[in-house]
């Protein structure tokens, strides 16, 4: 015997919009999709200015974010225990006084962010480099901290 | 330029850029924050694409069209991990039409820290003509 599945919206006489659970199904993938696939920002990331990306291997952490036009001079960076302050200000150059502006999307202003490390570092080993307007401070984890293999006797 | 002084930058996201064509890398496209100022002599057109060097950046320019491609390579080494992700590293692409003003032979590309400059000069003001009607 043949079964059909009948939504109970579906129209038991015409054919209203016969569509309708199709669309549905559609709007759940992709809120699906939204929830697997669209990554960091939005729920982990703290939404203040400058974003943020830490990543860490056996010895140090790095903190990178992404400042286009500034240099290193800009910025003030400081370290303690386990956290790091990051503060600047991003000044956009003064262009012509008479230029009319088309698109101004760049933007410019103070900033300041702390971020706090999962482990203590070694604070006077901390470098920082500006490259192609990108920031990379790598900082050393504190001897303690580190992963250290025990022998087993 | 003077508002800009006291004001607090606020986190953003990165623009994803509706992709052109179909990429052949996987991975996301975004579309650099731009500024486009005019003055008598030259249009300027300012990019902020953060990590692409200069030998990335494709500046094209076909039938009027410019197109900006800056590739990014990961900063991140092969044996880092994750401790906290908030923005994606991708590639910026973004397409501009240019009106027939620009000398599209005298284009200046200028990229320094991230940030592009891009200077279109103007065509010097056609002298204008005038035709002369004959009577007969």
């Amino acid at each position: 015997m043949l079964l059909l599945r009948r939504p109970y919206h579906w129209p038991t006489s015409g054919w209203g919009y016969p569509f309708e659970e199709l669309e549905r199904v559609k709007r759940q993938m992709d809120l699906m999709n939204t929830a697997l696939f669209r990554a960091p920002s939005g729920e982990t990331a703290a939404g203040v200015f400058p974003m943020m990306n830490v990543t860490e291997d056996r010895d140090s952490y790095y903190v990178r974010a992404e400042l286009p036009g500034m240099k290193a001079d800009d910025l003030a960076i400081s370290v303690t225990g386990n956290s790091i302050s990051i503060s600047g200000e991003r000044k956009l150059a003064v262009e012509d006084a008479k230029a009319q502006y088309h698109r101004r999307e760049r933007e410019g202003g103070t900033f300041n962010r702390i971020v706090s490390l999962p482990t203590q570092i070694d604070t006077g080993k901390v470098e920082a480099h500006c490259t192609d307007g990108v920031l990379t401070v790598a900082l050393p984890k504190a001897e303690a901290a580190k992963p250290r293999r025990i022998a087993v006797k | 330029m003077t508002e800009t002084e006291s004001k607090a930058l606020q986190a953003k996201d990165k623009t994803e850029a509706g992709a052109p064509a179909e990429q052949t890398r996987p991975g996301p496209v975004f579309a650099p924050a731009v500024d486009i100022f005019e003055t008598d002599k030259e249009i300027t057109l300012l990019a902020d694409m953060p990590g692409v060097k200069s030998g990335d950046l494709i500046i094209d320019l076909h039938e009027n069209v410019l197109t900006l491609d800056g590739g990014v390579i990961s900063p991140e080494g092969a044996d880092e991990a994750d401790v906290l992700r908030e923005y994606r590293t991708g590639k910026y692409y973004r397409q501009f039409t240019l009106s027939e003003i620009v000398d599209q032979a005298k284009i200046k590309a200028e990229l320094q820290d991230g940030v592009l400059r891009l200077k279109l000069p103007k065509v010097k003001a056609a002298a204008p003509r005038r035709i002369t009607v004959q009577s007969r």
